[in-house]
């Protein structure tokens, strides 16, 4: 599905990724990890501009209008979907349809109270998940998400990533949580100064292996 | 002795304000600041008297007076944001952006002049001269602003969904606001324009206080004008979204009068009036370059000259007295009462047009560059300073700061001195389009040339010397945009 050979990222004359192969087939779920600044975000965005047409992403700033509710938010996902009049219409007063998919997705979040409510009042956390749940709305089977867990306590953590494995076929995921990725996914890639020096399916590693890459 | 002596440097802002200093210096050689008149003294008593005794008795309309202001504001002013906002999102192309600089650069009552001839006391002429210039700076604006905002949200949505809706949900709900801050400043702008185009012969404002001037009624010229600022402090109570629908719908039924358009007069203008005589007649092209030349010489070069000298001496002037005002309101150096007197004055100040003020001026001292000067400086200097002031009162000193004037030359003015250059250079190009237009009052920059010309019903020559006037803008414009960008000076949206 995705296939990189060679690739090298610079940026003012500063090595981010070098000589990165990599190949996905569709149905992986992938963790890339490493301490930050080791490329992760790099390699993630590179694989973004290599699916943006078919992928749904959780950037790691969010990407949100905070001046908007949760709800225009997350409908964002799927603004490509629906002729601009909708849209239009939607932004002016929010339509039943959208609403109650919207509702049941926040639901599983544990978000549904903050449907109206704009996201410039939402804690950290809670932005979070409206960046998730735009994920989830936007209707893929790809899905990027970096570190899309990073505000979330333990339990929340949990519980978002199982929603989002069981609702994407293929993930790649930027993770620095080693738990987390040994427990949910089944290929993770280790990186350090933009190079993979780890690759190989989850349940062939372990904790203190993984935990190297941040020494 | 240490080896190498460590030297004192001055910084650039420093070098660069004597520089300019200087030029107004050099400038004050060669500007007539003369006063004319027989007995400034007994006006000035008469102007205070009238002050004294304001009255509407012998306006024959004032109520009209005040609703074709506000209206012909409205109506242009909506106008100009609306085809702004789609030239904003245009500004990318090289050609709308030159395009929007030169529209930009004509002032509105020289548009007014020009729609004068073409559509005669039509609505049309006051709503299109408030509209271009304003649609022009509008665009301007609004492309700053979306340039500076927050383009993370519309990244994400914009690879799977379309630019409409990508724009109305990823981008303008977080710059919603901004836009509507420049937009209601600008709508004090736009009733200071509309009340000015009185002068011209528009039925608004100005055409009430020129008639009162001329006639020497300063009671009523009070009445009026106290009435005006009263009408520019309580914007905030009588815009309300919810009436402004209201308002957009009645303002075209109180603009309309019962002159018509002629297809006539129309094409005249472009086909005869705007042709230069010596092709109109068929003459050869060394008669048009004579014709040319002789115009250049005569009228735009003098007109150019002194409108240089006009503009940096009141450029200079603004600046010092700025720096002089902005302390009335600052919470630094007055009480609560002095600061309520100071903003009362700058109100007063910056809701005055330059044009009346120089009217007025005009009529104590006669006919020389210093009405204009002091008009283009009192009321530049007041927006400065409001701004400044405002800026000043987010400052934080330390506890054990010093007082007085150590505290205004040590601790405020050297923080806020950027700031301030920023909003000065901001302001060049706009002083240098007032300073041509007050040339119709007869002071002889450019617009002077213009008045004269369209007073001998000579277009052709008052095209000429207008789009002379707008490409000095430009230059100015962009001389202007080099210096802060190389002091890295950074304004905000609000002085426009």
């Amino acid at each position: 599905m995705i296939n990189l050979q060679s690739a090298s990222v610079n940026y003012e004359n500063k090595i981010i990724l070098q000589d990165i192969n990599l190949h996905i087939n569709a149905g992986e779920t992938l963790a890339l990890v490493g301490h930050s600044g080791s490329g992760k975000s790099s390699l993630l965005k590179l694989l973004y501009e290599n699916q943006k047409f078919n992928s749904a992403l959780i950037p790691q700033e969010y990407g949100l209008v905070l001046s908007l509710s949760v709800f225009h938010n997350v409908f964002m996902g799927q603004l490509g979907q629906r002729p601009v009049w909708y849209n239009l219409l939607n932004l002016v007063k929010p339509l039943s349809e959208p609403v109650a998919q919207i509702k049941n997705i926040l639901q599983q979040l544990q978000l549904e109270e903050k449907l109206f409510e704009p996201v410039a009042k939402l804690s950290g956390g809670q932005q979070q998940r409206t960046a998730i749940a735009r994920a989830l709305f936007h209707d893929g089977k790809i899905l990027l998400a970096d570190e899309p867990v990073s505000s979330l306590d333990e339990t929340q953590s949990q519980l978002v990533m199982s929603v989002l494995c069981s609702q994407f076929e293929t993930i790649i995921f930027s993770l620095h949580d080693v738990d987390l990725a040994l427990k949910f996914c089944d290929r993770i890639i280790g990186l350090d100064h933009g190079k993979i020096v780890i690759d190989g399916p989850a349940r062939d590693l372990n904790r203190a292996e993984l935990l190297k890459l941040y020494a | 002795m240490p080896d190498n002596e460590i030297i004192f440097h001055h910084s650039k802002r420093w070098k660069l304000s004597w520089l300019f200093i200087g030029i107004a210096i050099a400038c004050l050689a060669f500007a007539d600041l003369s006063i004319n008149t027989f007995d400034p003294l007994a006006e000035f008593y008469r102007m205070l008297s009238g002050l004294l005794q304001p009255s509407l008795n012998s306006v024959s309309d004032p109520v009209d007076a005040f609703l074709q202001t506000v209206a012909f504001a409205l109506l242009g002013v909506a106008l100009g944001c609306i085809s702004g906002f789609f030239l904003a999102l245009l500004f990318r192309f090289k050609l709308v952006r030159i395009s929007c600089a030169l529209l930009r650069s004509v002032h509105e009552l020289f548009w007014a002049l020009i729609f004068l001839q073409i559509f005669g006391l039509h609505p049309l002429t006051g709503l299109l001269a408030l509209a271009i210039p304003y649609a022009a700076t509008f665009a301007k604006v609004f492309a700053e602003i979306i340039e500076e905002g927050d383009h993370r949200a519309y990244n994400a949505v914009r690879n799977h969904a379309d630019f409409v809706s990508a724009f109305f949900y990823a981008q303008l709900p977080d710059l919603w606001n901004h836009f509507i801050t420049y937009t209601s400043y600008r709508l004090e702008c736009g009733l200071r324009s509309s009340a000015v185009l009185g002068f011209v012969g528009l039925p608004t404002l100005g055409y009430y206080l020129n008639t009162a001037f001329l006639e020497g009624e300063y009671s009523e010229v009070w009445a009026l004008l106290i009435l005006f600022y009263i009408l520019i402090a309580s914007i905030r109570y009588w815009i309300r979204p919810k009436l402004l629908p209201i308002y957009l719908i009645v303002a075209p039924f109180i603009i309309s009068n019962d002159s018509v358009i002629t297809f006539a007069n129309v094409s005249r203008f472009f086909t005869h009036d705007i042709i230069p005589s010596p092709l109109r007649q068929n003459e050869s092209i060394v008669s048009l370059w004579h014709w040319f030349s002789e115009l250049f010489i005569n009228e735009a070069l003098p007109g150019i000259i002194n409108t240089l000298l006009l503009t940096q001496l009141a450029l200079v002037l603004t600046g010092v007295v700025a720096l002089l005002w902005f302390p009335l309101i600052s919470k630094l150096f007055v009480g609560r009462f002095g600061r309520t007197l100071g903003n009362s004055f700058l109100i007063i100040m910056r809701s005055t047009p330059e044009y009346i003020l120089a009217f007025i001026l005009l009529i104590l001292w006669g006919p020389s560059m210093l009405p204009a000067v002091i008009a283009l400086t009192l009321h530049n200097a007041a927006i400065i300073a409001h701004l400044m002031g405002r800026y000043s009162n987010n400052l934080k000193l330390r506890p054990d700061a010093s007082h007085g004037y150590s505290l205004y030359l040590f601790e405020i003015v050297p923080r806020i001195y950027g700031q301030f250059l920023a909003f000065l250079f901001y302001r060049w190009e706009i002083i240098m389009r007032e300073t041509a237009i007050l040339g119709i009052l007869g002071i002889a920059t450019l617009g002077f040339y213009i008045d004269s010309a369209i007073a001998d019903i000579r277009f052709d020559k008052a095209m000429v010397l207008i789009a002379i006037t707008a490409l000095l803008n430009v230059g100015v414009d962009v001389l202007a945009r080099t210096i802060r960008n190389q002091l890295r000076l950074k304004t905000t949206v609000e002085c426009a």
